[in-house]
């Protein structure tokens, strides 16, 4: 789309140098000439805030690896030692930190630029598909990076995720052991994460090179999805993309700074201020904020689903929700790019962007939590007050037999006037049955929230009866719970739907809105309006 | 219609939200703490005291050993030493912690201050002549002398329970320097065996006794109490300082990042909206 290009070398060095090594001219053709759709809105501009974050992290980095020492025993100390002596330690190490979480916020932002406006479509598709890898790799230096420190989430982040590999069928315990390095997290796996965490981010510098390239080959979308036509359509990136950039990278470097200097550690989790410790399991183990969702969609599997147990299943779908994308150019089958003119996937867009979201508190929370429930969770209390206790051991003649002897022992006691039996198994085939004969029955009823609470208002009933009852006869009953499990099956459910049902059905079916003849056309007639 | 779904799932995912609030257990309350807002900076009499209370109970059994005696004099440290002139005398006088108007700062070296306190401290070391174990006076330059050798000792003095690196405790809790606070405040007088009851411990049972009583630290000062609510305050200011030592300079500094990206945002705008001036978009 870069056309011919209009550089004119101005001096005598650089009409030599052009003849040699046209690096200027490539850089003018790309940077200062290259034709930018006029229309451009700042959902366009995280580009270059990805630009700039990839060059914090870069540079930042690479001064915190001349101060961290890669060894169990010494890494968490190294990055104290950072904090406190070694000169703006504390900044680099913040900026570092922090410039993760704002590194995925502003490729989150850019990602679902891209879904809204159908920057994946013809003639997109590998520039898309190279934006997906910078995403995996990007993930992946994360989490790498996220065990260099050593605290306890680290660790245990990094012992979950590789065990998780080890749960594809055939290769994966050799997978997982050939990661690790030996038979657990330990002294190697820290080394060759250190290794990759430092080797990755030059990977994801050369794949957005070629994200770069193949943007310039087919030139921008914008927030019309419309191609470009003439030269009335566009702007030099130069000043015009330039400033406007600028502009957005210094808004976007205040939200940063605010975090570096005033929340440092809101984005962490307090656990990771703990060395780790092998023999010591945290309590909860999550992973950063941006790798929620993927979290809670691999423990929405907590279901067998045919010969794949829920553990390889979870693993499958958080792949899968990531290998998605890639498809993606080819799922959509709308001819109009921008949903602006797409009124109806516009809506289901909007509920997948708060279905992410969704996903997202889901991997925060522990997935037991029940969210709503039909009723509390009771149980009757039943006992005999007075009375007399008598024990019988009995013996069935068969393990299949037993129920019916157990029944037709407690009618034998019945027919001595108990007024209430307990069975107590011994054995497969052997048991003890005690019976109160005479006395009083009672009940109590007990109501509870969950299923801890009511475990502990039943001790406390019987710890208040005490002695006044030889057992008790206690029926518990569950309520209907929907748990934040349930809630990332739903939410799972809606984000596979969205690629696989509604995009490729919604596209052939629906009837989208007018789209401009040109990019020029609306901004122009906005002008007379 | 479709919109209609997304707004109810909206308020269905409001209403969940506070249903859950409801369910969790109680929190630390809010303590109030000089250090808390974005502007807030260590009251370094608080932290003086608090490293008092440190070095007189919480040493006993926890370590600090991310540490130095040093860190205690460095710029923005609680002992840290300024020659400030009197205006008055006009004399250079010494003072300790963080003076008003500024004065020369003494590096922790020449730190007189900091030379007693770690020569008050026994330190393990080898005889750097014959090799062999042998006790020494600090130095301004060691680690916090730790109370036990290993973990294994640790444990073995402690009934099994491990006292934890304080270094960065208010970093490694939830709720922080509040949480520590209500931790230290927080016994109900209650215990079951080597386990005391704690309001605010995970569990309820804590194998720590309750380490500060009412007047159990003589300090110098009159006019503060020695009251367990002080002492716990104090501590965890120290606490606070020790696991984030540069806070005061990151806030100062961070404004001065903040104002200068404002102006440069506020003057990129107007470039920008100079650029685009002639063309429509």
């Amino acid at each position: 789309m870069s056309g011919p290009s209009t550089y004119e070398p101005k001096t005598a060095f650089t009409r030599w140098l052009d003849k040699r090594l046209p690096i200027i001219r490539f850089g003018y053709d790309s940077f200062v000439a290259y034709p930018t759709p006029r229309n451009l809105n700042y959902w366009w501009t995280f580009g270059a805030i990805l630009a700039l974050c990839l060059v914090v992290q870069i540079v930042s980095g690479v001064v915190l690896a001349m101060h961290y020492v890669p060894h169990v025993d010494y890494a968490f100390a190294s990055v104290q030692r950072i904090e406190r002596d070694v000169p703006y330690g504390w900044l680099i190490q913040n900026m570092h930190a922090v410039g993760a979480s704002m590194f995925f916020l502003a490729v989150y932002l850019h990602m679902f630029k891209g879904l809204y406006y159908g920057s994946y479509k013809a003639p997109r598709e590998v520039l898309w598909i190279l934006g997906c890898i910078i995403y995996l790799l990007m993930v992946a230096t994360a989490f790498l990076g996220y065990s260099l420190p050593w605290g306890q989430m680290s660790f245990w982040a990094a012992t979950v995720i590789t065990n998780l590999i080890g749960a594809l069928p055939l290769v994966g315990e050799g997978l997982k052991n050939w990661l690790m390095g030996g038979f657990s997290v330990d002294q190697p796996t820290l080394n060759r994460f250190f290794s990759l965490h430092y080797l990755l981010p030059f990977v994801i510098a050369g794949v957005v090179a070629l994200h770069i390239w193949a943007l310039h080959e087919s030139g921008q979308n914008n927030p019309t999805g419309v191609d470009v036509k003439s030269k009335a359509d566009t702007v030099p990136f130069t000043p015009h993309a330039t400033i406007k950039d600028l502009f957005a990278v210094a808004l976007f470097l205040i939200l940063f700074s605010v975090f570096i200097f005033y929340m440092p550690d809101a984005l962490g989790h307090a656990d990771n201020f703990i060395p780790a410790n092998p023999l010591q399991t945290p309590p909860e183990i999550v992973p950063e904020w941006y790798l929620l969702p993927f979290y809670a969609i691999l423990r929405a599997f907590d279901f067998n689903i045919g010969p794949i147990d829920s553990k390889l299943a979870g693993v499958l779908a958080m792949f899968a929700s990531i290998g998605i994308l890639f498809l993606l150019p080819w799922l959509d089958t709308s001819r109009v790019r921008s949903m602006r003119y797409r009124p109806v996937a516009r809506q289901f867009f909007l509920i997948f962007v708060v279905v992410c979201l969704v996903l997202g508190w889901c991997g925060g929370q522990n997935p037991a939590n029940i969210l709503a429930r039909s009723g509390d969770f009771t149980a009757s209390l039943r006992w005999v007050e007075g009375g007399q206790t008598t024990t019988q051991d009995f013996t069935a003649p068969s393990e299949q037999q037993f129920e019916a002897t157990a029944a037709s022992m407690r009618e034998t006691m019945a027919g001595r006037g108990a007024t209430m039996t307990m069975v107590s198994r011994a054995g497969a085939t052997n048991a003890t049955i005690t019976a109160v004969i005479g006395g009083t029955e009672q009940t109590r009823n007990l109501s509870a929230y969950s299923v801890e609470a009511l475990e502990e208002e039943i001790i406390a009933a019987k710890a208040e009866i005490g002695a006044g009852a030889p057992f008790f006869v206690i029926e518990r009953n569950t309520p209907m719970t929907f748990t934040v499990t349930n809630l990332s099956q739903l939410a799972t459910l809606y984000y596979f739907l969205f690629f696989l049902v509604i995009l490729p059905i919604l596209g052939l079916r629906e009837t989208p809105g007018r789209v401009p003849d040109t990019i020029a056309k609306p901004v122009l007639a906005k002008e007379v309006a | 219609m479709l919109r209609a779904f997304s707004s109810a799932a909206v308020a269905w995912l409001a209403l969940v939200g506070v249903a859950f609030a409801a369910g969790e257990a109680e929190h630390p309350e809010d303590h109030a703490f000089s250090f808390d807002s974005p502007l807030g900076s260590y009251d370094m009499a608080a932290v003086q005291r608090g490293f008092q209370v440190y070095q007189q109970v919480c040493a006993a059994c926890h370590a600090m050993t991310h540490l130095s005696y040093r860190h205690l004099g460095e710029r923005g440290g609680p002992f840290s030493l300024y020659m400030v002139r009197n205006h008055e005398t006009g004399e250079m006088e010494p003072y300790i912690g963080k003076p008003h108007h500024g004065g020369s700062f003494v590096s922790p070296t020449e730190n007189p201050y900091l030379r007693a306190i770690a020569s008050g401290v026994t330190i393990s070391d080898i005889d750097p002549s014959t090799g062999q174990p042998v006790d020494r006076p600090g130095r301004v330059s060691d680690r916090f002398r730790s109370p036990f050798p290993n973990e294994i000792a640790a444990r073995a003095s402690n009934g099994g329970a491990y006292p934890v690196d304080l270094s960065v405790i208010t970093k490694a809790r939830h709720y922080g320097a509040d949480y520590i606070y209500a931790l230290l405040t927080g016994y109900t007088g209650a215990s079951e065996g080597v386990l005391y009851e704690n309001r605010y411990f995970p569990g309820g049972m804590i194998a720590m006794a309750q380490p500060l009583n009412e007047g159990q630290i003589a300090y110098s000062d009159p006019n503060t109490p020695q009251t367990v609510e002080q002492y716990a305050a104090d501590v965890t200011h120290f606490l606070q300082w020790a696991a984030d030592p540069h806070m005061e300079e990151r806030k100062r500094l961070g404004i001065m990042v903040i104002a200068f990206l404002l102006a440069l945002t506020g003057l990129l705008f107007l470039a920008y909206k100079q650029v685009w001036r002639g063309e429509s978009h």
